[in-house]
């Protein structure tokens, strides 16, 4: 059994699967290190050091795609093409494209993040790499549809299991938004500077029929990939309902969509358009639970293992703050809700609920089980996975409360009126008064961060570890070997 | 070409089209997954598959080594 076994897992390239989880690691420092530090130029603007490169515009757009393109998309490919050879029972189809899948992704976040820091951006949010960076990212995607594909054509068993179909969608999706959103013309052969193929409402429109499907696709959907695979493995049983998950699937490939132009209530989008948005948004809340509860049940009779398992407390709490975003954002998406918390903190908040308590635990959570097995050994420390469990849920906690004041007593500021018709409070009152709770969210995300740094400490120790073993094993049965020859 | 059709293609009623069409499609599907006995049993036969390839370490328990 363990020699069958043995022999499957050598025929899988899990090279490329170790390198993308390493990249994670490193960009998801990189880049939640650079969201406390703008976090903390927030409360404390001299931060600024009147340095161009570091200013809050130049970072924040570091800050997100470090995070979701470097983090969350390196968690996604390593996740993608791990899940696709164990559950299809074969080696990827083309390990030289799975490694230029590895090579085009990482200089484009690279090159991406050094071009905002001098200040050379698309002003498009979630889309702002200029555009031969664009290029060099379709023509990647192309290369990881074509791997995934032909890897699932040369499965081993007749049915492609749920968690692949949504890497699927998440992958036709994602080159549909990439490529529409990005279209432009460069305003010569030798600048990054472009403009955009839409203008005024009409590109608007576009980029956050983009933005809200990135989060639908990339944020939302691959990340459910990731649950449906992790969460039944590092439970032992499988997932609750295999037919819920097949309907979850669906419902929200039919419904996300639609749902894009909440972001732009009340500005000059057609009425109806905002209203149908809307309506989707609500209708989004079922599959969206319908899946967190397919996933927490998956623990029914076994509950005990929260007590045990820290790699469990990871998953669980990821889909419990899954469902609570989910709530959250349709929500927020009604027209009168989001007149009050559009252009606040709140927003903010309602992200870092979904990024963090959803994408990161989720992500911790499969890494604590997959780099073991990656590495065929056992995680260095159970205790640092607890601490950083419990680092991670008090930063998101104190993040998410602190804008939670900060956004809503903005937003009703903002909107206060005297008794003559006067607004109530100036804007450097709403500023003032957000001190506190900005000051919090930094401490959240230092809680977060620091929570990482011991993930990143406990897998180089794993990995240390197992390369010794190996190290010893080798050196053992060159021992015998040479002992039988003599 | 005929009335209907070309009241069909009109970009006008193109969206509710759409809705409908996927609306009836999404009906069918719930419809397809929540009958048939065997259906049942052979769909939820599938929710297996990621542990038809168990190794030794997978039924280990974990335990870290320093903990």
């Amino acid at each position: 059994m363990a020699h069958e076994a043995a022999a499957a897992d050598s025929q899988y390239n899990y090279d490329i699967i170790k390198r993308f989880a390493v990249m994670a690691l490193v960009w998801g420092i990189l880049g939640m290190f650079a969201g406390t530090y703008i976090a903390a130029e927030l409360a404390f603007p001299f931060l600024n050091f009147d340095t161009p490169q570091i200013t809050f515009g130049r970072l924040r757009p570091v800050h997100t795609t470090l995070v979701i393109f470097g983090f969350g998309g390196s968690a996604l490919f390593a996740t993608s093409y791990y899940v696709v050879q164990r559950t299809c029972q074969t080696p990827l189809s083309s390990n030289m494209l799975a490694g230029f899948t590895f090579w085009g992704w990482q200089a484009s976040v690279l090159l991406g993040v050094l071009g905002y820091v001098n200040g050379y951006t698309q002003g498009r949010e979630y889309a702002e790499f200029v555009w031969p960076i664009d290029l060099l990212i379709t023509v990647t995607w192309v290369a990881y549809f074509y791997v995934y594909v032909t890897t699932l054509m040369r499965r081993s068993q007749p049915h492609i299991y749920v968690a692949n179909w949504f890497y699927m969608s998440f992958i036709l999706a994602t080159a549909i938004l990439h490529i529409v959103n990005n279209l432009a013309v460069p305003v010569s052969m030798f600048s990054l500077q472009s403009y955009s193929a839409f203008a005024g409402v009409q590109d608007a429109m576009t980029q956050w029929w983009y933005g809200h499907n990135a989060v639908g696709f990339f944020l939302t959907a691959a990340f459910l990939g990731m649950m449906y695979y992790f969460v039944p493995k590092q439970a032992g049983r499988p997932v609750y309902s295999y037919r819920l998950s097949i309907v979850h699937f669906w419902a929200l490939a039919f419904l996300y969509m639609w749902v894009g132009a909440h972001h732009l209530h009340w500005t000059a989008l057609p009425d109806w358009t905002s209203s149908l948005a809307a309506t989707f948004s609500i209708l989004l809340l079922m599959p969206s639970w319908g899946g967190m509860i397919n996933g927490i049940m998956t623990l029914s009779g076994a509950w005990d293992k929260l007590r045990t398992d820290p790699i469990m407390l990871f998953l669980i709490t990821s889909l419990a703050f899954y469902g609570m975003s989910t709530f959250e954002g349709p929500m927020m998406s009604l027209k009168s809700v989001n007149a009050l918390s559009h252009y606040t903190d709140w927003t903010i908040g309602h992200v870092h609920s979904g990024a963090l308590g959803w994408v990161a635990m989720i992500s911790f959570g499969s890494f604590y089980h997959m780099i073991p097995r990656l590495w065929d050994t056992r995680l260095w420390s159970k205790k640092l996975v607890y601490t950083h469990f419990w680092l991670a849920t008090i930063g998101i906690v104190l993040y998410i409360t602190a804008m939670w004041i900060s956004g809503i007593g903005q937003g009703l500021m903002l909107r206060a009126f005297d008794d003559y018709g006067n607004l109530a409070y100036t804007f450097i009152e709403s500023v003032s008064f957000m001190h506190v709770p900005l000051v919090t969210r930094m401490l959240g995300g230092i809680f977060f961060v620091a929570g990482i740094l011991i993930m990143a400490f406990n897998v180089f120790m794993t990995v240390r570890t197992a390369k010794r073993e190996q190290a010893e094993i080798e050196a053992k049965i060159a021992a015998k070997m040479a002992k039988a020859g003599a | 070409m005929p009335t209907w059709l070309q009241w069909m293609t009109s970009m006008e009623y193109s969206k509710p089209i759409a809705l409908l069409i996927f609306f009836f499609t999404f009906i069918g599907i719930l419809v397809y997954v929540f009958t048939g006995k065997k259906r049942k049993e052979r769909l939820e036969s599938y929710k297996y598959i990621p542990f038809a390839d168990d190794d030794v370490s997978d039924t280990e328990d974990e335990q870290g080594k320093s903990s």
